[in-house]
């Protein structure tokens, strides 16, 4: 399929042939979340496409406002549930330029490593799941093969393979395992390898060409208009990205390359994305190859917690441990909006703070709710099959839509 | 980011073609924010669009907040960026609560920006704000015959209270 | 019933034997205890079903990830071992639900017509904390635990609990199908007597069978 069907119902051959209105409901194999699809088909050409969603909102942002700064993180964690650390970032982030707080540099290093490795996790996720969509079931297994070794890594800096709660406001929580380096430094010198072996099985297959060449194009000005980033962006041919465009973290730091496709059709989505995961390898080399000595979490009392063998000689300590689990730190109230680049677009957080131990208002700005979007365009008046393999392409993760 | 003179500097030249639409300026934690009549936003929005010297073409975000007690009561935030010169600014619009069973108003600006659409419903999904002119202004996230606005800060949490075995009476 | 454990040369030696018409008496009665077993159907279904349960591929939110139609099925964590790979999307052809996530008020009427849509016998897994209890979102948007509108079989806790506690969770699942459910650590460690009762209730009186439990494991550590 080299070319789109791009027939205006007003034009087509039958006029007043029968539409059929199917509900590719909440719960399908191939929604990646419950994403709830009504869909009007023309035979099986899609003429009209409403997406309803909603049906995992969880009231995260308002459960947020009644939890002390320290305690939202474990909430904001689980928005996006493939890409964490994101979320963990651009709450942190946000918080340390409310209160102004600069972290330490090995904290901006290895909270670059953890970024990179989950962003090499979420395209993981992303592969395995989309491949499954469009037929070539055998690549789940390889991608959650090394989806595990990612997983191990996690469990080995942070105690937990999901869901962290690694990251603290001003740096993370604990320094890094002995063994951990190593170990990493052999996962990203192996990712290439892997990475190349996926695209062995995919890059050159007919049947996949065949479905993802020439469909779901959407014109690179018809993207920006729709505020759609990230991935979706970058394959129509606008090379933004937020790692590049503002400094944050240890990014100004690493040599990288930002993927950028040509024509925007799911083959350059794709081939974007795995372009994206040997990047990534590279940066997490280079973060441990930079790693620099020393404190791994800012040093100011009142915001972040003692380390506990000081809390059996000092005082003030174990006072400021004990205002900071119980009430928490104030922020003075001032309100501040801070992005970074997630493996799906812009993700960006919105706290205001009104002087009190609780923020009053965190709001995110994810992703795949602006990007989805954009499915409109990429599946109207092209065949069903291809609507499957946009929405495998486009890579929505209903939790951040749904937040 | 403009810096606090560059806004001052923005602001005197929307004087110019929306006059009285800016109503302050706000430069705090290195983020130049523009405070501006509801009922000119749209106007500001546009002129930032489109003037030659500013292009912030690139709505990233929509989003509103409740600063109850203080009053006016909402603020619809409007973030842009100019991905040229890689540059923010936000535009904020305070809205009162006009009291009784009305919804507080603002125009929408779907037709500037296309994005805004599943951002503005979310908006009123959850406080409660009218766009007028958004096409198809329907809750997105709640269930469709949900009553109640849920951010607003005078909406409780919910959620119930969690039963333990000795300290209960009866148990269903 | 002693079985004595002969040696494969004798057994087959005692095979030959029958074929040729040539076993009998205490010989036959022995060859025909060593070959067959009596059981009731029931058991033999409820083995069967155990072994061979479809999951419905059913994710919701976070555990999804980690649980029964992602992680548990890959290779490391091979669900295929228990018999329970493959499976389903229709809910009609489905045995088990696994309610990986939490569970909002909008999604709730959905899930509840996809259990209503599965055929008899049906089991469900609430897996992770959220459609055990809610988990950590006490709000307005998500059901506190699926159990407040489905039968809940089986529990899995975590937040998100890991492949192997979700296969551990399955394995119990499993043994309570057969029909001998574990009672987990309260058989492990001989823990019986030690449940709470809340004052009032249906149960606020112990059964007889607890109360002898108690006094005999007083018995005992007083002893």
């Amino acid at each position: 399929m080299t070319e789109q069907i791009a027939v205006p119902f007003e034009q087509a051959p039958d006029r007043d042939r029968e539409i059929m209105t199917v509900n590719v409901g909440p719960h399908h194999p191939a929604t990646h979340g419950v994403l709830r699809l009504v869909v009007d088909l023309e035979g099986e050409i899609v003429r009209e496409l409403r997406p309803v969603i909603g049906y995992v909102h969880t009231g995260i942002e308002k459960s947020c406002e009644d939890k002390s700064y320290w305690k939202v993180i474990p909430f904001v964690e689980r928005m996006d549930y493939v890409s964490y650390f994101f979320q963990m970032e651009a709450y942190c982030g946000a918080v340390e330029r409310l209160i102004d707080l600069e972290i330490p540099p090995r904290a901006r290093y290895l909270r670059t490593l953890f970024l990179e490795l989950n962003r090499i996790h979420s395209h993981l996720v992303w592969l395995g799941t989309t491949a499954l969509d469009l037929g070539a079931i055998s690549m789940l297994w390889y991608c959650f093969r090394e989806r595990d070794k990612i997983l191990d890594l996690f469990e080995m800096a942070c105690g937990q393979r999901m869901h962290t709660r690694y990251f603290q406001v001003g740096g993370v929580i604990e320094d890094i395992p002995v063994g951990f380096e190593a170990k990493c430094r052999a996962f990203a010198e192996e990712m290439p390898i892997r990475v190349g072996q996926y695209q062995a099985l995919l890059d050159r297959n007919e049947v996949f060409l065949q479905r993802t060449k020439g469909t779901g194009v959407v014109s690179r000005e018809r993207l920006l208009e729709l505020g759609v980033s990230g991935p979706l962006l970058r394959a129509a041919g606008e090379p933004w990205d937020l790692r590049k465009a503002f400094d944050y973290l240890a990014y100004p730091e690493m040599d990288f390359k930002i993927p950028v496709g040509t024509v925007g059709d799911n083959y350059d989505r794709y081939r974007v994305r795995v372009a994206e995961m040997v990047e990534s390898a590279r940066i997490v080399e280079q973060c441990l190859d930079a790693l620099p000595e020393g404190p791994f979490i800012a040093d100011d009392r009142k915001y972040v917690l003692p380390p506990r063998s000081e809390l059996s000689t000092s005082m003030e300590s174990l006072i400021h441990h004990f205002k900071l689990v119980t009430e928490g730190f104030r922020v003075d109230p001032g309100e501040v909006y801070y992005s970074i680049e997630c493996p799906r677009g812009e993700l960006g957080c919105f706290v205001l703070a009104d002087g009190s131990a609780k923020p009053a208002r965190v709001h995110f700005r994810d992703p795949s709710f602006v990007n989805l979007q954009a499915f409109r365009d990429m599946a109207v008046d092209t065949y069903i099959a291809d609507m499957i393999a946009s929405l495998g392409m486009l890579d929505p993760i209903l939790g951040g839509v749904d937040r | 980011m403009p810096d606090a003179p560059g806004l001052e500097l923005i602001r005197g030249e929307i004087e110019r073609d929306c006059p009285d639409a800016v109503l302050a300026t706000s430069f705090d934690r290195a983020q130049a924010a523009l405070i501006v009549d509801p009922e000119k936003v749209v106007a500001v929005l546009g002129w930032l669009k489109d003037q030659p010297g500013q292009r912030y073409d690139f709505l990233s975000s929509l989003h509103a907040a409740d600063y109850l007690p203080n009053e006016p009561r909402f603020a619809v935030h409007y973030e842009l960026i100019n991905r040229d010169r890689v540059e923010r600014i936000r535009v904020k619009a305070m809205l009162a609560e006009p009291g009784g069973e009305e919804l507080p108003e603002i125009d929408s600006c779907v037709d500037l920006f296309p994005t805004a659409e599943a951002q503005e419903r979310e908006v009123f999904d959850f406080f409660g704000i009218v766009f007028r002119g958004h096409p198809n202004l329907t809750r997105i996230l709640m269930p469709d015959d949900y009553v109640g606005w849920p951010q607003r800060r005078d909406f409780p949490v919910g959620g119930e209270p969690v039963t333990f075995t000795y300290s209960e009476q009866r148990f269903d | 019933m002693e079985i004595e454990r002969r040696s494969l040369r004798e057994k087959q030696v005692d095979a030959r034997a029958l074929l040729r018409g040539d076993l009998e008496g205490e010989d036959l009665e022995r060859y025909v205890e060593e070959r067959v077993l009596t059981t009731n159907f029931e058991k033999v279904l409820n083995v069967a079903r155990a072994n061979s349960i479809f999951p419905l591929t059913f994710g919701l939110a976070c555990c999804a990830i980690e649980g029964i139609p992602m992680a548990a099925v890959t290779a490391r964590y091979d669900i295929a071992r228990f018999g329970a790979e493959a499976g389903r999307a229709s809910p009609r052809q489905a045995d088990l639900m696994v309610l990986s996530g939490r569970v909002s008020v909008k999604m709730a009427p959905v899930i509840r017509r996809l259990y209503d849509q599965m055929l008899e016998p049906k089991w469900v897994m609430a897996m992770g904390a959220c459609s055990s209890s809610g988990g950590m979102f006490a709000n307005y948007a998500v059901l506190q635990g699926a159990d407040k509108f489905l039968p809940v079989d089986i529990y899995v806790p975590g937040c998100p609990p890991r492949p192997e506690a979700v296969l551990y969770g399955f394995t119990k699942l499993q043994r309570q199908i057969m029909g001998n459910p574990d009672q987990g650590w309260r058989q492990r460690y001989s823990g019986y007597g030690t449940e709470e009762w809340a004052r009032g209730g249906p149960r606020s009186e112990p059964s007889p069978e607890a109360a002898e439990a108690y006094r005999e494991a007083r018995e005992l550590s007083l002893a």
